[in-house]
């Protein structure tokens, strides 16, 4: 007995086609009105006046310490979230212990906190009117107003993205495979590198993405702790700022088409991943 | 380098390189224990090893991008950290280049100068929190003396220390209203009728802001009106506090809200040479205020000698006639008019100006309007 083929697809949707239409151009125009648009006026502002003045804008040595200093610290803190992150959900996820929902709370708090508490918290913490910040001004330590501010105050507000990402796979996954592995006699860290870290790859490769745009980007932490000294410790989106308070529009926004072009190189990065390994992505997911 | 082998028929390891065998077999160090297998071709391999090679090139980039050369500068030349308020930006970045040559040309070892703007309150409020500044050059002498009272950085006397109460410039409050002046605003009184909106910073950060304030009160107080009531209906046209003079220039002039900013009056040149002579005019009022932008030593920032002497210097060459002349072109009334250019020099409008001696100083207006539950506090509550 031979099954015959439909000659039609059979229909999915049970809405009349105007409906269909009407729906899919809202959600179009809604992101062609918030999403690209901005993202449009922004280059074109930047280039209003030629690509030679935004390229001369840019080549300035503060435009050029800014992108330094976001990429280098987008450098530092993505890599050591990665391994906490990993770490957390690995220990969330894997072990059963007292204070287990709390650790969760805890994670998440950045995500709560509005970043300016962060930054001015970092600053009572460690600022030279706590007596941890006198001890650290007394042996020449800068932490608050310098690089280590900065460092830390964007690794507060980014702590969550991977941890976040990791734990509801994590979950999902359970414990057998690992398990299986140690009574077959593998060490953790071979457990670790041959067991978990494949069927998480995913999960850590979106959290490091999602963690990175928000590292380069984060604007109210960093502004706290800053110091706004030119050249030194002014990441792209204060910079940003600055050179629109001062009147140098092109300038300005120069350095945000940049910055949005390094998260455009971001979201391809990982396209690109998605694409070349898309076959292994599916038998992932299918676990 | 990382590589994965078929150790079974379903089963890959993965582990770091050790060696070849030979036989096309390789080992490798999988932790605990040498696995040797044959390794699996690169397109089949664990994406894992993928995402870690190329964190690590990216990594491997921005160091060969950048060299050695990170946030933290070479340490050889002296520096000095300049932490100002907002307006002043485009002058200090002339001045710092004047004053450089200038220390060069003197024989002496050049110096590098970091320069730190924001809204005056909240920049000294930096300074308090550990900005290391070793000079400060804010708005009003309230900022300097709350760093001094809490910190013990500055010296209770440091106003006394330079010449025209430690302010080699001033400057005063006036109007910039939109091209042809729609709303007719000549003076004060025209801002405290319902239909203006006027734009002027908060004065609990904003160290322009509070002379903004006081200007309406002496305007009040000079014309025999109840300055409280006065000051207070007027603040009620205000639709938003930005937290420093430039923030609500932008405000103004870019995002085109309100009909009348109060600005300093370097400010109001600044935006009309670079908005447009076309878009805003400038209106003066009948009474203004003598607003005095003061500098001083941060002494307790200051940890070398070297750096003293140089601190002491950048301070004391505000005064000279070149850096006079500078100010005046960067539209702030300066002291000493001998190397301006003339049209710098025959800028400003004669304008009665009230002084903050009148108000009874600013350790007392400080406390009395602007502190916690002060006037201004009280008349933005009603």
């Amino acid at each position: 007995m031979s099954v015959v083929p439909l000659s039609r697809p059979v229909p999915v949707t049970t809405e009349p086609r105007p409906t269909r239409h009407l729906l899919i151009g809202l959600a179009v125009g809604f992101v062609a009105l918030f999403l690209f648009a901005p993202l449009v006026t922004v280059f074109a502002e930047a280039l209003r006046q030629g690509w030679v003045a935004s390229v001369q804008a840019l080549a300035s040595p503060d435009a050029r310490s800014a992108i330094r200093l976001t990429l280098i610290v987008a450098a530092i803190t993505v890599p050591l979230n990665a391994v906490f992150g990993i770490a957390a959900a690995w220990a969330i996820t894997k072990f059963d212990f007292r204070g287990k929902a709390f650790l969760i709370t805890l994670i998440d708090l950045p995500f709560s906190v509005s970043p300016v508490v962060a930054g001015l918290a970092l600053i009572l913490l460690v600022g030279a009117n706590s007596s941890f910040g006198a001890w650290l001004a007394a042996n020449d330590l800068k932490i608050v107003f310098a690089f280590p501010g900065i460092v830390l105050a964007t690794m507060f507000v980014t702590f969550p993205f991977v941890a976040r990402e990791l734990i509801p796979v994590m979950v999902e996954q359970g414990r057998a495979e690992e398990e299986a592995a140690l009574t077959l006699g593998a060490s953790g860290w071979r457990s670790f590198f041959t067991v978990t870290l494949p069927n998480i790859r995913w999960a850590l490769l979106y959290g490091v993405l999602l963690c990175n745009a928000r590292a380069m980007g984060e604007f109210g932490a960093v502004a706290v702790v800053s110091g706004k000294i030119r050249g030194e410790t002014t990441t792209m989106p204060i910079m940003i700022e600055m050179l629109y308070n001062e009147y140098l529009s092109v300038a300005a926004f120069s350095l945000a088409a940049v910055l949005a072009l390094l998260a455009l190189l971001t979201l391809l990065l990982k396209s690109l991943l998605e694409w070349r390994h898309a076959d292994l992505l599916a038998a992932t997911r299918r676990h | 380098m990382l590589r994965t082998i078929q150790i079974g028929a379903h089963t890959l390891a993965q582990g770091l390189f050790v060696r070849s065998l030979g036989n096309g077999r390789i080992e490798i160090d999988a932790g605990a224990e040498r696995i040797s297998g044959y390794p699996v071709a690169a397109s089949a391999a664990l994406p894992a090893r993928n995402l870690r090679g190329a964190l690590v090139a990216a990594v491997a980039a921005i160091a060969l991008a950048f060299g050695g050369n990170g946030p933290a500068q070479a340490q050889d030349s002296v520096e000095l950290l300049n932490v100002s308020y907002d307006p002043t930006r485009e002058f200090y970045r002339d001045y710092n280049e004047l004053f450089k040559a200038w220390w060069i040309a003197q024989g002496n070892a050049p110096v590098s100068i970091q320069q730190s703007h924001g809204g005056a309150g909240a920049q000294a409020r930096a300074v308090i929190d550990g900005l290391q500044a070793s000079v400060v050059t804010l708005a009003l002498s309230a900022d300097i003396d709350a760093i001094a009272e809490r910190t013990g950085k500055i010296p209770a006397d440091w106003q006394s220390r330079r010449p025209h109460n430690s302010s080699p410039y001033t400057s005063t409050i006036v109007f910039l209203v939109r091209e042809g002046n729609p709303k007719g605003i000549a003076d004060w009184d025209d801002l405290v009728t319902g239909d203006v909106q006027v734009i002027t910073p908060n004065p609990k950060t904003s160290g322009g802001a509070r002379w903004n304030f006081l200007a309406a009160w002496g305007y009040a107080q000079q014309n025999g009106l109840d300055p409280r009531t006065f000051v207070s209906t007027l603040y009620q046209n205000v639709p938003v506090l930005d937290t420093g003079a430039r923030g609500a220039t932008t405000t103004f002039a870019q995002r085109g809200v309100g009909d009348v900013l109060l600005a300093w009056e370097n400010e109001a040149f600044l935006a009309l040479k670079e908005l447009g002579e076309d878009s805003f005019d400038i209106v003066v009022p009948s009474v203004s205020i003598l607003a005095e932008p003061p500098v001083a030593l941060v002494e307790g920032n200051i940890t070398s000698d070297a750096q003293r002497v140089v601190a002491e210097a950048y301070l004391e060459h505000l005064y000279s006639p070149e850096a006079q002349a500078l100010a005046l072109k960067h539209f702030y009334r300066a002291w000493d008019h001998s190397a301006a250019a003339p049209e710098d020099s025959a800028r400003f409008p004669q304008v009665k100006l009230v002084n903050i001696a009148d108000f009874g100083g600013w350790p007392v207006v400080q406390k009395e309007y602007f502190g916690d539950g002060g006037i201004f506090d009280q008349i933005y509550k009603e």
